[in-house]
């Protein structure tokens, strides 16, 4: 039968179950903390703010679920000219 | 005192209406006195499925507001005399149920039945809460497909949460049932297998009910697809699913199985 299919479409469900099971991981670890990335967003940018003047709106926090660990990337524009603050 | 029974799901249209209907009338084909409770105030359709559309005269929220009594609400099936049914409202909404006249009847239904059958509707508001609120045991439906998976998931969540018996710290027994499952497109590979499901879900299988034509007809003609044709494959599913519930071992067949076997057969000869 392999050989057939080699000429179809291949099979949909492995990739629907792999799907699920990272996504349902997360959402049950995520119950009752829905919010941890804006948390994550507004510590940051505090963090941030106390050393450059930056944009609130150039700020950009993304969190990526894998399967065994997820990636947060944040991605921030800091203008040249106001590059350092009064420190 | 009766068990309480909700059959649930979250998402819409997977098949609780025809499970609720199906089981309550399999539990009552043993002698067991079962009344089966639409709670999908507002878009009732179990009335129709049970064939007792033109006999509603009272209905769940008239029971709660104190309009009628519950005796007065209560249908009784034609065909099975221990079947009864409590339709909901069909022109009020879903905040017309209380939560104390939701505990009041289901109490009463309780001391009078073996069985009380929670007909869920779909979603995670009131209506499905009050539903799951007072059960014993949930029959969790879901299809074999992402959406009705992470419902499921959710509304496993809200059973071991938000029902009464999970704030005494006790445990609402769930059962999963696979309904709509498809065995061409299991053989195709397009369709979640059950093992999957049941090892995303982690909680027991009821039983598999296959997708099928019989489903259709039975509610044509307005009989639970265990009634009206007693020898189908989704009705001989739900009977061995009810059979499950009550505490017997029957081992589960999963649909077509075996016809796929021939249908390879078959398939390399004619390639
Ligand atoms: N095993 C089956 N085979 C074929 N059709 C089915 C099967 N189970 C249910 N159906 C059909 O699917 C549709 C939805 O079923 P049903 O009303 O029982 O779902 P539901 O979960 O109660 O929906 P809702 O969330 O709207 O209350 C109906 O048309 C029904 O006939
Ligand atoms: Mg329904």
């Amino acid at each position: 039968m392999k050989i057939f299919r080699i000429f179809a479409k291949q099979a949909s469900a492995p990739v629907a179950r792999e799907r699920l099971q990272v996504l349902l991981a997360h959402e049950r670890a995520s119950v009752g903390n829905s919010d941890l990335v804006t948390l994550l967003r507004e510590e940051i940018l505090a963090v941030i703010a106390k050393h450059v003047q930056i944009d609130r709106d150039k700020v950009n926090v993304k969190m990526e679920r894998g399967a065994k660990v997820s990636t947060l990337a944040v991605d921030l524009e800091i203008p040249l000219d106001t590059g350092a603050k009064a420190a | 005192m009766g068990k309480v029974i909700v059959v649930t799901s979250g998402k819409g249209g997977v098949g609780k209406t025809t499970s609720s209907a199906a089981l309550g009338a399999a539990l009552a084909l043993r002698g067991d006195k079962v009344v089966v409770v639409d709670f999908d105030v507002g878009l009732r359709n179990l009335d129709l499925v049970m064939g007792a559309e033109r006999r509603v005269v009272y209905d769940l929220v008239n029971v709660i507001q104190g309009d009628a009594k519950l005796s007065q609400a209560l249908i009784r099936d034609k065909r099975v005399e221990t079947l009864y049914l409590l339709p909901a409202s069909q022109t009020r909404d879903k905040d017309n149920l209380t939560e104390e006249g939701v505990e009041r009847v289901i109490g009463a239904l309780r001391k009078a039945f073996d069985w009380v059958i929670c007909d869920s509707p779909a979603g995670i508001e009131r209506g499905a809460t009050l539903a799951m609120r007072h059960a014993d045991v949930a029959v969790v439906v879901t299809n074999p497909e992402v959406s009705s998976v992470r419902d499921s998931d959710r509304i496993i969540g809200l059973l071991d949460a938000k029902t009464a018996k999970a704030e005494r710290g006790e445990r609402v027994e769930k059962h999963l049932l696979l309904t709509r499952y498809d065995p061409n497109r299991a053989e195709r590979g397009d369709m979640l297998k059950v093992d999957d499901v049941l090892e995303i879900l982690s909680i027991p299988l009821l039983g598999i009910i296959p997708e099928s034509m019989d489903v259709l007809r039975a509610s044509n003609v307005g009989a639970p697809v265990t009634l009206a044709d007693s020898r189908s494959a989704p009705a001989v599913a739900y009977l061995d699913a009810v059979r499950r519930l009550t505490g017997e071992t029957v081992p589960i067949t999963i649909p077509g199985e075996k016809r796929s076997l021939l249908g390879k057969i078959f398939g390399r000869r004619a390639a």
